[in-house]
């Protein structure tokens, strides 16, 4: 899932300033599940931006929305007239959301409320984790499972630097090494010599480096007038 | 082409002793002059660190050029954190046109641990496919995207080791593969661990990799008790044992102890079969290193006519 973090609420606020009507947008995938941009949340960013309007002597009306999806113009179309009335949308979806949100709704100010933080999953609850960061070309099956793109923090892809001690990443004791969890797992599996290849230069023009990507499935395109 | 001194040395079979510079923040020129001028005649070759710690300093090749013209010959590091793969063949062509023969390949310190942590990574080779894109830039005349070089070079290149790393059962054949990629030379991290470091060896051997390449302990004089505590505490990929802040603890001179530990560090890896030399870092204590080689019982240094 793509994970998110609110901003902090003074930023908000800030950016907040200029306005009266505010709708709190949450999106309901992603960061519902991840506990920063659902329903909920919504709900709880905006009692907090009106307390904190009524108590600056400048009081906004701050209504609530939450969509499946920010991300899917089908689902925006649903609430384009509900909103139509207020003069911004804190969106609590990720960049994505934001950004199709400003797209369907060319005149609507639409500000972010959420940092975007990473693709991961939750280890236990309430601890997610950053596992991949879509570089275009999949390694796991090189590494049976764990990326070391993602998991090594100089993301290495011959093995782990010398900075690899107790199985813990050099930058925080807090970060496990990405190489020794996949020593540890090619060792289990009997695979180890998958480590003793050398591994080229990986060509990064499939990831953002070759800028912004785009995918085109000609045979799942519509040719009419849902294509916008 | 020529070879340059350290290449000599080694070829030579004596054993080798190399040094660590680190280059100033400042573009005092004459403050590398003045180290360099100094460790004259007691070490081989010279190594210039590449913004070590990610801390921004003086080019490792400005640096290296400043030693040629001084007639030495500097070991140029190299680490993948700060230039992707047109940065650094841009500058291995630089710096061979400038007269450096030796290149060491390295992955980097993080750049969260120096004076600008708030920079971007680079990370676009990594130490091993470093080693590979200079050696086909060397061997196979062509660059890392398959381009021709107009004209051919010449590099000695080094790479380093880490025996005091995790997972240490990897950690040999981590060196052969970086062996297999195009390490010419090698140079380990400090050693403080010796029975860690002989066990690595025996791996070494085992594999037959020192005789496939030199490879150089790395040693550092400590100068007090702190800098002990904190090596052991604070930088990754050194193991200070208990034992030795004891030592330096019960000692009345630390400095002296220091040196004393050392020198003995340096006189028990002569003995290991597959050391061909010693690497001393010495950083922010360079003046100190003719004294260490001296007691070591390493000089005068092989000279070649």
């Amino acid at each position: 899932m793509i994970v998110g973090e609110r901003k902090p609420l003074q930023e908000i606020l800030e950016n907040l300033k200029p306005y009266k009507k505010i709708c709190v947008m949450g999106c309901g995938t992603c960061v519902t599940v991840c506990l920063t941009g659902g329903e909920k949340e919504a709900q709880e960013t905006a009692a907090a931006v009106s307390l904190q309007r009524k108590r600056a002597g400048d009081e906004a009306q701050v209504t609530t929305k939450t969509i499946l999806r920010q991300c899917e113009y089908e689902y925006i179309d649903e609430i384009t007239a509900e909103v139509a009335d207020c003069d911004v949308i804190l969106s609590l979806a990720c960049g994505v959301g934001v950004q199709t949100m400003v797209e369907r709704m060319p005149d609507k100010m639409v500000l972010p409320g959420l940092n975007t933080t990473f693709f991961g999953y939750p280890v236990q609850q309430g601890v997610w984790l950053e596992n991949c960061l879509g570089c275009g070309n999949c390694v796991l099956d090189k590494t049976m499972g764990i990326c070391p793109i993602a998991r090594c923090t100089k993301s290495m892809l011959n093995g782990p630097c010398g900075g690899s001690a107790d199985g813990k990443c050099e930058i925080s004791k807090e970060v496990d090494c990405g190489w020794q969890l996949i020593y540890e797992r090619l060792l289990k599996l009997g695979r180890l010599d998958a480590m003793t290849a050398v591994e080229p230069p990986k060509d990064w023009s499939s990831s953002h480096h070759g800028g912004p990507r785009k995918m085109v499935r000609e045979d799942v395109k519509l040719n009419d007038s849902r294509q916008s | 082409m020529t070879v340059g001194n350290l290449k000599k040395v080694l070829d030579s079979g004596a054993f080798a002793v190399t040094g660590e510079l680190g280059p100033p923040k400042s573009a005092e020129g004459d403050f590398i002059r003045h180290h360099a001028e100094h460790l004259r005649g007691s070490v081989d070759a010279y190594n210039l660190t590449d913004n070590q710690t990610a801390i921004v300093r003086t080019s490792s090749i400005a640096c290296g050029k400043i030693l040629v013209d001084m007639g030495l010959d500097p070991i140029i590091q190299i680490t993948c954190r700060d230039r992707n793969r047109i940065a650094i063949q841009s500058d291995v062509l630089g710096a061979v046109a400038l007269g450096i023969k030796n290149i060491l390949c390295l992955q980097g310190d993080h750049q969260s641990f120096g004076n600008e942590p708030g920079s971007k990574g680079v990370y676009d080779l990594d130490s091993t496919q470093l080693l590979k894109v200079l050696k086909d830039m060397r061997d196979e005349g062509i660059f890392a995207g398959g381009e021709k070089l107009e004209a051919p070079i010449d590099i000695f290149i080094g790479a380093v080791a880490n025996p005091f790393a995790d997972p240490f059962e990897y950690r040999i054949a981590r060196l052969a593969k970086k062996i297999e990629a195009g390490a010419q030379f090698i140079q380990t991290q400090a050693i403080f661990d010796m029975e860690r470091f002989e066990r690595w060896m025996e791996g070494i051997r085992k594999l037959g990799l020192h005789k496939k390449v030199p490879i150089l302990a790395g040693v550092i004089p400590i100068k007090s008790l702190g800098a002990a505590r904190y090596m052991k505490n604070n930088v990754s990929g050194i193991i200070v044992p208990d034992e030795l802040i004891d030592r330096l603890k019960g000692a009345k001179d630390k400095k002296e102890e220091g040196l004393k530990i050392c020198v003995e560090t340096i006189q028990q890896v002569q003995k290991i079969e597959g050391v061909a030399g010693v690497h001393i870092m010495a950083i922010a204590w360079e003046e100190i290193v003719p004294e260490i080689v001296e007691r070591a019982g390493l000089l005068p240094r092989p000279t070649f006519s």
